[in-house]
């Protein structure tokens, strides 16, 4: 069931590089992982490539394969002809450090713009209470791993650096949202989603939702909901009113 | 000297896994600067496998639950080897660890009326793991990370910068523990991006680097796991203990290929799932041992009814302890009842709808579906033994996660003791929370009772400099090179197949000849290319501790000259009362002529710490007296009938 596969990887680093062109044994049942492993135990040793758990639940294997953005781990090669080159290049929205790995800081940098979750103050540990039926909205966006490919494909800062600096980007407008659903978070999170993280620039166009590998749907249910508590805030022509009058009184 | 970048801390963890990201809380909120160093990016440890649950006595499921039962639970799985005291703190604290996640912000599933849900697994009495659908570990690890941020963005708020306090060194390895007068001063290490050397000053180290899993071939665990804490900790002249238990988690997948090993929770077993063989037949009820007679259900009939009467019924043999049933699956296998791809059935298709498998399984089943094509709700897992995780680990003061070298802590797995001969499922992550904190609260304790600070020399900068880049000088002319890859490979498959789960005598010995061949021929490996994010230099550096990890491992599992827990000996299949009371460590005498690369590891047997009696008397005589030797019970409150017909107290 082995045959010659091929393989087109890129290589270099953030001074520039190439698509470097392999012939090497994919086995039956191997993910895209698995053949770039082999390369390195036998043509290219040095071969930068980023991973860590192989079972799709860590997300650190992220890449393009044949320009989809794709965990490494969690692609079989069974879905590819046997005469068909596979071209594997590092995520495009983050600088390149080195072959398939980039430099992933702008999350982590995101991550902590974020307030953290505020719990209700005199609330002891072991007291909260919480419905099924309330955490399991915020439950769906905790499933997310962090493979940042959601960041990858999304058009606001793919190919535009100058957004990054405003844009929190989906992963973290999705925590955001998260942390907003959270039944017992107190913090207000509605107007800095629109004025400091960027909000306003996603035109739900579900890219993010679509290579979501965890299938979690960032767009609808946490994206949306979030435009549509900024619109309720900001547009409703009721709450407006409410809050001239009261802003008068002051 | 080395121009290296240079880090001053007052305590150091090595490890972002739950222990050290616990640890590191603790630490930086007694108000000491420390610094996480983490081989993958912050947020990927290990924990985040980590599916079933988090082990609790929060009694919100059965109230009958509590630290007592919890403790006899800990103390049955590990066979009676565990250390007491450590069992005692652990059942004791990991409601409040647990509860205090929430605090943190996580999101555990929840019981009716709006507790943390807990569910069944293997040895515990109780439902009693804290989980969140079978995505545990992702759930801890990203509320310890989350709270990491949101300290950070507390000093942020208060002097302007977010790292003042609590830094996070991601994809840096620390390759050497550097000491002054044997006491802990830093540590140096690179970093994967560049491949820059950097030295860390800090009077206390937090060992949290996980297992050893990767030395073996079919295993659950990842890359990082290469026994780096444990090596670092022998070479530093800390003792490790146990080490010849080791873990074979039952469940793993078997096919194809490229997956062997990935693990199966146990959580479908907890949930309803049963094992069956090539014939159909639930084959546990055949293998309860003696130990755990009238514990277990003794039919089907019996252990179906259990899931919903507890009470009345006594739980199927499915969820026996992890070593048991790894064995029960190795025994069908080789007598010739095993599945097409040399593993065992296990079944939730037929017991479970599909909407309910997919909620409460939601990763087995994408697991299973996108890598073996097989739909687990129509159709039952091929499932076999993988290499799991190992009981042994550092020795260490129970309370405060102290080694013998001072300033040097370790908690989680790399640390030795608590989970005695073989650890239940779920008590790993409370095991991380409970002892993650103590050893960062022991580490901020001790910084604080410091008079004076070790340094660091540059002597002992520019050796372990020296080491680290030594795999790219070229060999001795005339000497052909070695690859890093091979030599792990021929690793994996020797311990794979000779310190697997059956052991023997000879088998150790052979494998301990091939240890020092693969010795020898790490000298010689060479890496190509340069020092930028280069993973033939890491793996080449990965392997000088798997080697040292290894020999530990092989050197303890060829004395003890017994079965117990995660240790099977063929040549010596039963449970032995006079190995019980005795503890093997390994350890590192570093003398003139030693190899520097891979120093030889000397194991010794000394004797365990006797139970305290208020301990002790939580167990009926008739039960340890399967494990004690007769004298060993005398301060027990019911010793001195111990054989006699009245023997069984309450």
């Amino acid at each position: 069931m082995s045959y010659t596969g091929q393989f087109r990887v890129w290589r270099g680093d953030a001074d520039g590089g190439a698509l470097a062109d392999f012939r090497v044994e994919v086995n039956e049942g191997e993910v895209v992982l698995d053949v770039l492993h082999r390369l390195q135990a036998t043509q290219a040793p040095d071969l930068a490539v980023r991973w860590n758990c192989k079972a799709g639940k860590c997300g650190s294997c992220s890449a393009e394969i044949n320009g989809k953005p794709r965990l490494l781990c969690m692609t079989r090669m069974s879905v590819f002809e046997h005469d068909e080159v596979v071209t594997v290049t590092p995520m495009r929205t983050f600088p390149v450090i080195r072959d398939l790995v980039t430099d992933v800081s702008y999350n982590y940098t995101k991550a902590r713009e974020i307030p953290s979750f505020t719990p209700p103050a005199g609330l002891a540990p072991g007291e909260y209470r919480m419905g099924q039926a309330d955490v399991g909205r915020s439950q769906e966006f905790r499933k997310c791993i962090e493979c940042f490919l959601c960041q990858d494909t999304c058009h606001v800062v793919r190919d535009h650096e100058e957004n990054k600096e405003s844009f929190a980007g989906p992963r973290f407008l999705m925590r955001i949202a998260e942390l907003e659903m959270h039944p017992l978070d107190v913090a207000d999170r509605v107007s800095a989603a629109q004025d400091e993280h960027g909000l306003g620039r996603c035109n739900i166009t579900k890219c993010c939702t679509d290579v979501c590998p965890e299938g979690i749907k960032i767009t609808d249910n946490a994206l949306i909901p979030m435009k549509e508590r900024v619109a309720d805030r900001r547009y409703d022509p009721l709450v407006w009113l409410g809050r001239t009058i009261s802003r008068r009184r002051d | 000297m080395t121009d290296t970048e240079r880090h001053e801390y007052d305590v150091l963890v090595i490890g972002a896994g739950g222990a050290g990201l616990r640890a590191a809380i603790e630490a930086a909120e007694h108000g000491l600067r420390t610094a996480i160093v983490c081989k993958s990016l912050f947020g990927k440890a290990h924990t985040v496998m980590a599916e079933g649950g988090c082990a609790a006595a929060m009694g919100n499921v059965n109230e009958n639950d509590s630290w007592q039962v919890h403790f006899r639970d800990t103390m049955r799985g590990g066979k009676f080897l565990n250390n007491w005291r450590m069992a005692e703190l652990h059942a004791k604290e990991a409601p409040d660890r647990v509860w205090e996640l929430e605090t943190y912000g996580a999101l555990f599933d929840r019981t009716k009326d709006g507790r943390i849900s807990q569910r069944h697994f293997g040895g515990h009495s109780y439902a009693r793991l804290a989980h969140v659908g079978d995505r545990t570990g992702l759930e801890l690890i990203r509320t310890l990370q989350q709270r990491i941020v949101a300290l950070q963005q507390e000093d942020y708020a208060e002097t302007g910068d977010y790292e003042a306090r609590l830094r996070v060194f991601a994809e840096c390895t620390v390759t050497e523990l550097l000491t002054e007068g044997g006491a802990i001063a830093g540590a140096l290490g690179y970093w994967r991006e560049s491949g820059r050397l950097l030295v860390f000053s800090a009077p206390a180290v937090v060992l949290a680097t996980g297992g050893i899993g990767k030395s073996f071939q079919v295993t659950s665990n990842s890359w990082e796991y290469t026994g780096d804490g444990h090596a670092l900790a022998l070479r530093a002249g800390a003792e490790l203990i146990d080490m010849e238990f080791v873990q074979f988690h039952p469940t793993g997948m078997v096919w194809p290929p490229s997956v062997k090993g990935i693990l199966v929770t146990e959580g479908v077993r907890g949930d309803g799932g049963v094992l069956k063989n090539a014939d159909g037949k639930r084959f546990m009820f055949d293998y309860v041992p003696a130990v755990f007679k009238g514990q277990y259900a003794e039919s089907e009939e019996e252990a179906d009814r259990w899931y919903a009467d507890q009470e009345n019924n006594r739980r199927t043999p499915d969820l026996l302890p992890r070593d048991e049933v790894a064995r029960a699956i190795n025994t069908e296998v080789k007598e010739g009842r095993g599945s097409p791809h040399g593993g065992v059935y296990l079944d939730i298709a037929s017991r479970m709808k599909p909407e309910e498998i997919k909620r409460r399984l939601p990763s087995m089943y994408h697991q299973f579906k996108e890598l073996a094509d097989v739909d687990i709700t129509a159709e039952p897992m091929e499932v076999g033994p993988t290499c799991h995780y190992v009981m042994g680990g550092i020795h260490v003061d129970p309370d405060t996660g102290q080694s013998r070298v001072p300033g040097l802590f370790a908690a989680g797995e790399c640390a030795g003791g608590m989970h005695g001969s073989n650890r239940l499922g779920g008590n790993s992550l409370s095991d991380l929370l409970v002892f993650g904190r103590r050893a960062g609260l022991g580490a901020a304790d001790y910084v604080a009772g410091l008079g004076r600070r070790p340094v660091v020399r540059d002597a002992e900068i520019d050796a372990a400099a020296e080491m680290t880049l030594a795999p790219f000088a070229p060999t001795a002319p005339g000497v052909a090179s070695e690859n890093p890859y091979t030599l792990h490979a021929e690793l994996q498959r020797m311990m794979n197949d000779l310190v697997g789960i059956i052991r023997t005598e000879a088998e150790m010995a052979a494998a301990l000849d091939r240890l020092g061949e693969l010795r020898e021929r790490l000298h010689d490996v060479v890496v190509e290319g340069h020092r930028q994010y280069n993973p033939g230099w890491h793996l080449a550096l990965d392997l000088r501790n798997m080697l040292m990890v290894s020999e530990a491992v092989a050197a303890s599992a060829l004395m003890r000259t017994e079965s117990r827990g995660g240790h099977t000996r063929e040549d010596h299949p039963g449970l032995d009362p006079q190995w019980r009371h005795r503890v093997l460590r390994s350890r590192c005498p570093r003398g003139p002529g030693d190899d520097a690369v891979v120093p030889r590891v000397v194991v010794e047997p000394a004797e365990r710490v006797p139970m305290r009696e208020d301990l002790l008397a939580l167990f009926d005589v008739a039960e340890l007296e399967k494990y004690y030797t007769t004298p060993e019970l005398a301060g027990h409150p019911a010793g001195h009938s111990a054989g006699s017909p009245q023997g069984g107290t309450a």
